[in-house]
């Protein structure tokens, strides 16, 4: 029961993707690449909420581990190895999901979403209250991982535009694993237990299991778009941390409809939209941000994830019935 | 540490405790009763600090801000449920979520437009202002008793609220099914209002009564947002007497860290709530496996 | 070793309401064992505890001689027990075979194997298509569940449980809403399973006891009335003074 887009329209759009740095400005490959990042933070969190049914309001927390841990493992002169930073990164994002899902994992429901919401903020605290990481100022990274390899490097995380199609690489990436990993009996059983946990239990899955490996791959995941930032942007705070940027990956999962890959990375392109277009707008954008959603859940029967099923519906060749 | 000084911590927990007891009765209440789960409810905290630092401001007074701001707070608290909130009772948690988010959004902007972004702050009542004596050199200030007395008593006055009227009955049934309730010949959507009006008051007026020991600055909603989520899941969902208990234990944990571990003592609050969750995953007062 | 499950002496009280009190039955191969009594009798309850959805106050649960009290529900369909609700609880997004599908992954779940294609697993789908087949959905593998009619899902309701290679049945009133020849099905279907599962029926469906019962337990207000073979049960006093003004009235 899947739609198929327009076949063009996808084509299309990766083409415009990989040849980007060709013809636009600097600043708009970093707007993208950061989109990009945020993409991949929210196919992450779309693991947990739209296909495992876990509404967590805490993901960033491992968003925000793994860019300081890129930032805590490179020295103060020299660089670190890409090919160890990355791995450890997402580790100790991985490591972080799994403990928090012991906790967390023990609760359902509107608790669950509280809870995580807590540990998200304590993690939240570490950061901001003590000194590890530069405290509330944040801290810089002096110098991007280098990506040597043997003694030859392929390409240099400096440079604006080799970041932009390493951050490219990471999203296909992701994209690709999570496709194969929704498709695995592992999968299946994620599927199931948003579907009725209930039954899943009484057919002999240990659901509570199936659930903290879940979080641990969304963790990890996350902590992979949190590392990509962190090349990015060469800076880090506990800001990245806050619930307010968990907030946002919700909305960005909604907003491209739950339970699609495709429809995540849709999300975060039209969450940064949205927040583009109301700043230009306003100073106070905020307020029109949240007008904008409190009036979208009220008036839109089925919420924000009907609207993306409608564009889809309005893109996609009607099949003639045989 | 010598006792004057505990004296004082243990008074400063009691009062921090019974402080967040009145935001933490409200979320659980509307909780408990409505099943919404409302990310805004800080926000009324942070609504009721700002509305009692702009009344004191042009009144000259903290008493008649808070003789006008409780009723507006409840006319507040009125209209936003009859206007948003009377739609999510049949939605699912997420859409509440988000909803709530999105209001969260909205009321930070407005104080922004309406008031400012500084931290402000809001002089004691003259009444007030004196402090009690505990050894030479230490003193407690009147206005932290007195803001506990005031706590205690609207503690009490809910006790009552619940044991003895068909409110509190019907707060005492936890239920959240309209159907149900409404078969019993009660006016639901009146019964509905009322609590969530009365859940915005309470968190208001603990706004307005903190200000002055607290400060009114912007990210006063988020910080008691976060703490009231952890009183609840500590307490037990619609549990009002578990959302005292466990307020009084965040109030100590939080305010006896401070002294022990003045660096990680926003973190000791989180590590007791991760204790609980090992032990009784539905909340202290909760029985287990009911 | 005839005995296969055992309830023993199984209480559940809820505060001063003892919804089940001393219930003890057996339930043994090649037999089915009907639960039957009015409503509010209990036997949801009964049949909860025996699954693992419910905790006993006290008393064991048994299989084989080996006390599974304290077993999960997930833990007891690993050991063989299978239960199919009351309240039809499918899978209504999927179709009628990946309900089944899942099910009988549940035999071997092989979690760790990330890059495997799930629906490409020919030990599972064979055992849905087969437990599909012997509940008579076949050629209803496509349907989404959610629009089979009422009597096709409680047949998928007993499907999912046959897919999970399940040697104790615990069935919960699976006639449920049936019309006469649905319930002619599933009552030739008990039958045939019958041969190969101990089989637990909770029933209304008084016709439908009489006609696959070896044994009948009556259970009324949450206590064993009389327990015993059928034409025992249909004899005795006690249990017609029980359904005296009942709509199911015992015929002779």
């Amino acid at each position: 029961m899947r739609r198929r887009v327009i076949p063009g329209v996808n084509f299309l759009l990766l083409v415009l993707l990989l040849t980007l740095p060709w013809f636009a400005p600097p600043y708009y490959v970093e707007l993208i690449a950061k989109i990009l990042v945020f993409a991949i933070f929210a196919m992450s969190l779309d693991l947990l909420i739209g296909f495992t049914g876990l509404v967590s309001f805490g993901h960033a927390a491992f968003f925000g581990i793994a860019a300081y841990s890129l930032v805590l493992l490179t020295p103060h002169a020299g660089a670190v190895s890409l090919w160890i930073a990355l791995p450890v990164a997402a580790l100790a994002a991985a490591i972080a999901a799994f403990v928090i899902g012991l906790f967390v994992l023990r609760t359902r429901g509107v608790y669950f979403i509280m809870v995580t919401l807590a540990f998200a903020q304590m993690v939240f605290s570490l950061f901001h209250d003590t000194k590890i990481g530069g405290g509330s100022d944040g801290v810089f990274l002096n110098s991007r991982p280098d990506a040597s390899l043997f003694g030859f490097t392929p390409f240099d995380l400096a440079n604006g535009v080799h970041a932009y199609y390493f951050v490219v690489a990471m999203l296909a990436l992701t994209f690709l694993l999570l496709e194969r990993v929704l498709r695995s009996p592992f999968g299946r059983v994620l599927v199931g237990i948003r579907s009725n946990e209930h039954r899943m239990q009484s057919l002999g899955y240990a659901t509570y299991r199936y659930k903290l490996g879940a979080f641990t791959l969304a963790g990890a995941l996350a902590g992979v778009a949190g590392f990509c930032y962190a090349v990015l942007f060469a800076f880090v705070n506990p800001e990245l941390l806050s619930w307010h940027r968990s907030g946002d990956a919700i909305l960005m999962v909604i907003l491209g409809g739950m339970g699609s890959l495709g429809g995540a990375i849709a999300g975060a392109f039209a969450f940064v939209s949205m927040q583009e277009f109301f700043s230009q707008a306003t100073k106070h954008w905020l307020l029109l941000m949240g007008t904008a959603i409190v009036l979208t859940v009220l008036f839109l029967p089925g919420g924000l994830a009907a609207v993306p099923d409608r564009i889809r519906r309005a893109l996609t060749r009607e099949r003639p019935h045989g | 540490m010598d006792f004057p000084s505990f004296l004082i911590q243990v008074l400063n927990a009691v009062q921090y405790g019974l402080l967040l007891f009145l935001v933490a009765s409200g979320l659980t209440l509307i909780f408990g009763i409505m099943g919404i789960i409302n990310l805004a409810h800080g926000s009324f905290y942070m609504i009721g600090a700002y509305l009692a630092f702009v009344l004191s401001s042009a009144t000259g007074s903290l008493m008649l801000a808070l003789a006008i701001g409780v009723p507006l707070a409840l006319i507040f608290g009125w209209l936003l449920e009859w206007a948003v909130f009377t739609h999510l009772y049949k939605r699912d948690h997420l859409e509440q979520v988000l909803l709530t988010y999105g209001l969260i959004l909205f009321f930070e902007e407005a104080r922004s437009i309406l008031v400012d972004n500084d931290v402000h702050s809001v002089a004691i009542p003259e009444l007030l202002q004196a402090s009690i004596a505990l050894t030479e050199t230490l003193s407690y200030p009147v206005y932290r008793l007195f803001i506990s007395v005031v706590c205690l008593a609207i503690a009490v006055a809910l006790y009552f609220l619940i044991r003895y009227t068909r409110l509190g009955m019907m707060i005492r049934a936890g239920s959240h099914d309209r159907d149900m309730v409404a078969a019993l010949g009660i006016n639901i959507n009146l019964v509905y209002r009322i609590v969530f009006a009365l859940g915005v008051a309470l968190a208001a007026f603990a706004g307005m009564i903190a200000a002055p020991v607290s400060t009114v600055y912007p990210g006063m909603g988020s910080h008691v947002l976060i703490v009231s989520f952890v009183i609840v899941v500590i307490g037990g969902i619609g549990s009002v007497w578990g959302a005292l208990l466990a307020a009084l234990v965040i109030g100590f944990t939080d305010t006896f860290g401070k002294v022990v571990f003045p660096d990680y003592a926003g973190i000791l609050v989180y590590v007791v709530m991760a204790a609980v969750l090992l032990w009784r995953p539905e909340g202290i007062l909760r029985k287990s496996g009911g | 070793m005839d005995e296969i499950l055992v309830a023993e002496k199984l209480t559940r009280r809820f505060g001063g309401l003892a919804a089940n009190q001393d219930v003890s039955l057996s339930l043994q191969r090649s037999q089915l064992h009907a639960l039957v009594g009015p409503n509010g009798a209990g036997k949801s309850t009964c049949i909860n505890m025996l699954s693992g959805d419910m905790t006993p106050t006290s008393g064991r649960v048994l299989l084989g001689g080996r006390d599974i009290t304290r077993l999960t529900s997930y833990q007891r369909s690993m050991i063989g027990i299978g239960r199919s609700y009351q309240r039809t609880n499918i899978f209504p997004k999927f179709t009628a075979f990946e309900n089944c599908r899942l099910a009988a992954q549940s035999r071997r779940q092989r979690a760790w194997r990330l890059f495997t294609d799930a629906a490409q697993l020919a030990d599972a789908r064979e055992q849905a298509a087969t437990a599909l087949q012997r509940a008579g959905l076949a050629g209803r593998e496509e349907i989404i569940a959610g629009t089979l009619s009422h009597g096709e899902q409680r047949q998928l309701e007993i499907a999912m449980v046959l897919a999970t290679d399940a040697t104790v049945l615990l069935l919960d009133e699976p006639l449920a809403g049936m019309g006469a020849e649905e319930s002619a099905q599933m009552v030739e279907l008990l039958r045939a399973l019958r041969a190969d599962h101990a089989i637990l029926l909770v029933e209304h469906d008084m016709d439908a006891v009489f006609a696959v019962a070896d044994v009948i337990t009556v259970l009324v207000t949450g206590q064993v009335l009389a327990s015993g073979e059928p034409e025992m049960i249909r004899a005795n006093r006690e249990v017609q003074q029980a359904y005296l003004g009942q709509d199911e009235v015992l015929h002779g």
